[in-house]
């Protein structure tokens, strides 16, 4: 089970379209308790992204790479850096391979992962994007190493994914903007985690759909 | 919301635009559309000095640039740091061979914007070293001071370091001196009515009518008590009884006063303000050796006012009196 990198392109464009149909929720659990731009922000990240890669032929880690550079040149916050060096551990990861097994795209996962703990200093728990990124990068590693295949390893990196990004509802935030607000950040989900819940959702059904 | 904007997704472009025009005979654009910078930047021999946040909080930051102030800044969107490229562009354009001081507020996204920049300066030759300001005594504990937020008091740092950059003075000086500045400075806010982000297009936060909060933080960050609006006398006390004792403040100190409205309340009830809190330090022996009473630092058109005040030694002294120009302060 492998996709070829250039078919890849596929799982950038679903990030756009994931990103953009998501603006205005990620804008709402943001607004309870953050600025409430967290959709407007990823929004305008990704659709400039969007119009950089049209009618480009880039493969997978070309694509990762224009996105993680818009995040990091046009983008700021806190999303723009995170994110930013999320992509590019990922394009980095699968530079040069033409096919994407299951374990390179571990490598790329756990590149991402490592890069995102280096530079935003946050620990599991703190109701970060890391609440949602570490069990689903753990959940696909153990999958793997308990000889799932790559589509299975997907189902299962998808639902870590989704019960980390839940569980950041009943986290006090102890990082970021929203630890000012100590117990009142308990009680709603992290914006952080959600878009990196959907983020992780759409690429690993992008790929099951490449290697189906 | 009745705002005068274009499209609320590019505020902030169109207002670099505007402000470029405005402003022209002393700061310019860049290559890059979220840096600008003092006209006469990089200034041959003198240490550069950065700063950059997010927008929203105008005359801050842009409006530091000039004369014996900063030398190039990083504009982010509203409430939101700005790129790490707009950083490093903005190190770029300072950098005189000197090395860079890169002066910010407390924040998670700036915190790491900042320290990517600086990577990127790095590899390019450009020495750049930073001060975090941490003044606002209400966003933590004492013990805790490296959780505090960077807030009015960084207008202060700004200006003890672009005056001592001015001198003379090599990048280890003038950081050292940026420090001292936040290290002396303590500020406190107090918000009467929440701003709205015009693509958010609602208030984030609420402050209910009649109300007050107090240590609110300069983008509705919750402050440490929600009380009845009271008096601008009864408002100045309190703000005292929050900042005097944090550093703690002496008998026998000269310090300087920044008082500034947030945005929307107007500049006559913060000279009412100014009024009891000069009195209460005039009778405490504290003396103010110079006050800045004004927009300052604002949010947009939060309504609400924040208190800065900073001990002064010699170097500071000095430093503080020396003339600047800027949009946001100038003092001949």
């Amino acid at each position: 089970m492998t996709f070829k990198n250039k078919d890849g392109i596929a799982i950038v464009e679903s990030l756009i379209t994931t990103i953009q149909a998501n603006r205005d929720y990620l804008s709402e659990i943001d607004g309870k308790i953050g600025d409430g731009d967290h959709g407007i922000n990823m929004n305008k990240g990704f659709t400039l992204c969007g119009a950089r890669i049209k009618g480009r032929e880039y493969n997978m880690s070309e694509a990762l790479q224009v996105l993680s550079s818009t995040l990091l040149t046009d983008i700021g916050g806190s999303m723009g850096p995170l994110y930013g060096v999320f992509f590019e551990a990922m394009a980095d990861a699968s530079e040069g391979k033409e096919e994407i097994d299951a374990a390179i795209f571990g490598e790329m996962l756990q590149a991402a992962l490592e890069e995102v703990q280096e530079i935003g200093n946050a620990k599991r728990g703190d109701k970060t994007l890391l609440d949602t990124l570490i069990p689903a990068v753990e959940a696909y590693s153990s999958a793997l190493a308990e000889g799932m295949d790559f589509y299975t390893a997907l189902v299962e990196l998808k639902e870590a994914a989704r019960t980390g990004w839940c569980s950041t509802e009943e986290m006090v935030a102890r990082i970021g903007r929203a630890s000012r607000l100590g117990e009142r950040s308990r009680g709603v989900l992290d914006a952080g985690a959600t878009s990196c819940y959907l983020m992780l959702h759409a690429m690993a059904s992008a790929i099951q759909q490449l290697i189906r | 919301m009745s705002r005068i904007i274009n499209n609320p997704d590019f505020v902030v472009e169109d207002m670099l635009k505007g402000y470029v025009k405005a402003h022209a005979n002393l700061l310019a654009g860049t290559d890059n559309p979220r840096v600008l910078k003092y006209k006469n930047a990089p200034v041959e021999g003198k240490v550069g000095i950065v700063t950059g946040g997010g927008s929203g909080h105008k005359p801050a930051f842009i409006g530091y640039i000039g004369k014996n102030m900063c030398d190039a800044v990083a504009v982010g969107e509203i409430f939101s740091s700005p790129a790490a490229q707009a950083f490093f562009q903005a190190m770029k354009e300072a950098d005189s061979g000197k090395g860079v001081a890169c002066l910010y507020g407390n924040y998670a996204g700036d915190n790491m914007n900042v320290r990517m920049a600086v990577k990127m300066a790095k590899k390019e030759g450009i020495l750049v070293k930073t001060v975090v300001a941490n003044d606002d005594a209400a966003s933590a504990p004492p013990e805790e001071a490296q959780r505090r937020r960077g807030v009015a008091g960084e207008v202060l740092m700004w200006k003890i370091a672009g005056a001592k950059a001015a001198m003379g003075a090599g990048l280890d000086e003038v950081i050292a001196a940026a420090q001292k500045a936040i290290n002396n400075t303590r500020s406190v806010g107090i918000g009467t009515r929440p701003c709205t982000i015009p693509a958010v297009g609602h208030p984030n936060f609420t402050i209910e009518e009649g109300m007050m909060e107090v240590g609110i933080g300069h983008h509705g960050e919750p402050g440490v008590s929600v009380q009845p609006l009271k008096t601008a006398d009864e408002i100045a006390k309190q703000m005292l009884e929050i900042l005097l004792p944090d550093l703690p403040f002496h008998t026998g100190d000269e310090v300087v006063v920044l008082l500034s409205g947030l945005g929307a309340t107007p500049v006559m009830e913060q000279y009412i303000v100014y009024n009891k809190v000069a009195e209460i330090l005039d009778r405490k022996e504290i003396k103010v050796h110079r006050a800045y009473v004004g927009n300052y630092f604002t949010s947009l058109e939060m309504m609400g006012v924040t208190l800065t005040v900073m001990r002064l030694d010699e170097e500071l002294k000095e430093l503080i009196d020396m003339p600047a120009e800027s949009v946001g302060l100038t003092q001949f």
